[in-house]
């Protein structure tokens, strides 16, 4: 029971930190049609401007301004890289990131230096909340938590229910219509694209204490956000809120589980000894492949469910 | 006609400058030191040879050795064995007598096969390997070779350094490892010892965990709080091993961490204060160590390096390597190879900090002293500006970690 707990929140921890990350991503690709793979070097980014702020003003003011600065980076990308290769398809796009990640990584590298960073959490959230079962839950996770469910309202209603989400709906379905209504179409979708930018870079704020921040951040969350983008449904949004979840609780949950392939074969009578075939891989636990289960998850539903979970596209 | 005068002019420079080369090469003794100073790992290579460098300059006012001065000659590897063996390459063909690397116990293993079949196929010109870090146990017992020299403990003996320091109540660790070579091999060592040196711990929980894969490490807190130890006992580096202590902190785990790597670039750093008396790391040296030993000596020698450089200087255990070539060459009154070798074997040396070494002659593997500091606040001199530093806790002396080994030595 305790560790069922305790594991439910850490998976929801994660899960919401996920999500901020994919949402993100998950915007500009249901927009604008492009596979950003810079998403995580922003991410990165964003947790060091705001180690950088907040060596000068605070932490504070850096959850506002780092998010603002890579927006503004994310603009000028779109403005300057993206549009230009744009007519040249999506192939040109995605390598067009797919440098720029590179780009970022080295010129972190060359800023900031190989070594970690010492990032901290404010001290006004440095302390335990509660404790469930003798195991202290940091104040700073329910700060994450609070601001990852206040972006997912945000966004939602923003896309939803307001006029601008209305004219970006407009333009991105309906370029030349909207254009011609006297939209500025090409803004919109440098808009769009900071914005995503932005949230990459709100994560990585949030996210960047909470871990550590290191050059090597933006290439070990890369993989997993796509992961996530994918399974939830390219471009559906609630289906990356709930994909993001599930990651976190899977790869929580797989942690805990002391379980191999032998153990579930024993259950039918089968006994699992050295002499059998493929021993070595029967008997591998489940902790030991934890962190692969969600790209087992992204093959099966590409598989069986191309779209996604909630995709409305095949693509 | 002019053209002509300025390229006889511009060859004669070089020519000039060739010369140059080659007299200097006979006043200096050479030492090619090659490891990662591009790429991800430059940080590693590059701060050994800025560490290095300040003690061969100190080696070097003191006499040198046979009237000559030691040289450093830096060779990126890239991490990569087959850049190692082009830089080893190099070296013979400059006839230097020594090679040295530090990190990867991969190209330590193609160094000395490389050195071996060099040495072998060209007697007048043979080339000593001196290995400053890489641990795998293999290297001094299965692969041993007589001419290299390990001058760090091999991982089974930073295994049952780690085990010794255990206090006498704590009897309940967790183990978690990497998984993949290193990291499987520290998790069968400290078994091994905790089995054979403290029958009363008990393992209650083993794991390994997927390199470098792992973004959040609470669910192991929680499973490591659920089996009730007392200590975390890992072979864990990088983010694994920053994420997993933040983790444990940050829920407040009441547990200690034992780790090989706490102490080096970006450890403290990542920890930070809240690690404080829970972090524990096994290291050849820190630079506390001569204050709390009242080494007055030793810490001018170390307080030099602060002062000059504005990191850390965690390998200030590099003077014993080169006080050993010192009295090596000395001793052998020549720079060849072979007489060098059969000098440095058996050779025992006490080192700066005072402890009696021994350069093992049955496997060329260094025998010294040992440290266990713990992290914590009011140390002299701290890490990487944290405010925290490390405290020697326990000290293992040479006699202690003598393991047998199973090395065949073919000599020459």
């Amino acid at each position: 029971m305790e560790v069922l707990v305790v594991s439910l929140l850490n998976g929801l921890v994660y899960g919401m930190l996920l999500f901020m990350l994919a949402s993100g991503l998950t915007l500009i690709f249901s927009m604008m049609g492009v596979l950003n793979f810079a998403h995580a070097s922003v991410y990165m980014l964003g947790a060091y401007f705001a180690y950088t702020i907040s060596l000068y003003v605070g932490f504070w003011p850096a959850l506002i301004l780092a998010p603002l600065l890579c927006g503004l980076i994310g603009a000028a990308i779109e403005m300057w890289g993206l549009r230009r290769v744009h007519r040249h398809g999506h192939v040109a796009e995605l390598l067009l990131t797919f440098g720029l990640a590179l780009i970022i990584e080295k010129v972190v590298q060359m800023t900031w230096g190989l070594l970690p960073v010492p990032y901290r959490i404010p001290e006004l959230l440095d302390f335990p909340l509660f404790r469930v079962y003798g195991t202290q839950f940091p104040a700073y996770r329910a700060f994450m938590l609070l601001i990852s469910a206040l972006m997912f309202g945000a966004i939602w209603l923003g896309l939803r229910r307001t006029r601008v989400g209305l004219v970006i709906q407009a333009a991105l379905t309906h370029p030349e219509m909207a254009s011609a209504l006297g939209h500025n179409v090409p803004r919109i979708f440098t808009l769009v694209f900071a914005a995503g930018t932005a949230l990459a870079g709100l994560a990585g704020v949030i996210g960047g204490n909470y871990q550590v921040t290191e050059p090597a951040m933006a290439f070990t969350m890369g993989p997993i956000v796509f992961v996530v983008v994918v399974f939830g449904g390219l471009g559906s949004l609630a289906g990356c809120f709930i994909a993001s979840i599930l990651m976190g609780l899977v790869q929580t949950f797989a942690v805990v589980f002391d379980v191999s392939l032998a153990d579930l074969l024993a259950k039918f009578g089968i006994a699992v000894t050295s002499s059998t075939p493929f021993a070595e891989v029967l008997n591998v636990t489940l902790p030991r492949v934890g962190a692969l289960l969600p790209f087992l998850l992204m093959v099966l539903i590409l598989v069986f469910r191309p779209r996604g979970l909630m995709g409305t596209r095949d693509t | 006609m002019r053209v002509r005068n300025g390229i006889s002019i511009l060859f004669g420079l070089v020519l000039a400058i060739a010369g140059m080369g080659a007299a200097s090469a006979q006043q200096t003794i050479k030492v090619a030191y090659t490891d990662p100073l591009s790429g991800p790992f430059a940080q590693v290579g590059d701060a050994n040879l800025k560490q290095m460098q300040y003690i061969i300059d100190f080696i070097n006012a003191k006499g040198g050795a046979l009237g000559k001065k030691f040289e450093l000659v830096p060779f990126d590897n890239k991490s990569q064995p087959s850049d190692a063996l082009i830089a080893l390459k190099s070296a013979t063909d400059q006839n230097m007598p020594f090679i040295m690397q530090c990190s990867g116990s991969n190209i330590a293993a193609a160094l000395i096969d490389g050195v071996n079949k060099h040495n072998d196929r060209n007697p007048d010109n043979r080339i000593i390997y001196l290995n400053c870090g890489a641990v795998a146990p293999e290297l001094t017992n299965e692969q041993c070779s007589f001419w290299h020299f390990r001058f760090d403990l091999h991982a089974a003996m930073k295994a049952e350094v780690m085990v010794r320091a255990l206090p006498k109540d704590t009897t309940k660790v967790y183990l978690i490892n990497q998984d993949y070579l290193f990291g499987q091999s520290v998790q069968r060592e400290l078994k091994t010892y905790l089995a054979k040196l403290r029958p009363d711990v008990q393992i209650v929980g083993d794991e390994l965990i997927p390199l470098g894969k792992i973004k959040d490490f609470s669910p192991y807190i929680t499973k490591i709080k659920a089996s009730g130890a007392q200590a975390l006992m890992t072979g864990n580096w990088g983010p694994d091993m920053n994420l997993l202590i933040k983790a444990g902190i940050d829920a407040g785990a009441d547990l200690r961490y034992y780790t090989f790597y706490a102490h080096l670039a970006g450890g403290p750093t990542a920890i930070g204060a809240a690690g404080e008396n829970r972090v524990l790391s096994v290291m050849p040296f820190s630079e506390n160590v001569s204050v709390e030993t009242g080494n007055k000596e030793a810490e001018a020698f170390t307080k030099g390096f602060r002062d000059k450089h504005k990191f850390d200087f965690t390998s200030a255990g590099f003077r014993t390597i080169f006080e050993y070539l010192q009295a090596a060459v000395n001793k052998a009154g020549s720079l060849d190879a072979t007489k060098i070798a059969y000098a440095l074997e058996g050779m025992s040396i006490r080192d700066f900090l005072g402890f009696e070494t021994t350069m093992r002659k049955a496997d060329h593997q260094l025998i010294g002293e040992y440290f266990v500091g713990t992290f914590k606040k009011g140390v002299k001199y701290d890490a990487e500006g944290t405010g925290l530093g490390w405290a020697t806790e326990t000290t293992i002396l040479a006699k202690d970690i003598d393991q047998p080994n199973s090395c065949k030595m073919k000599r020459p």
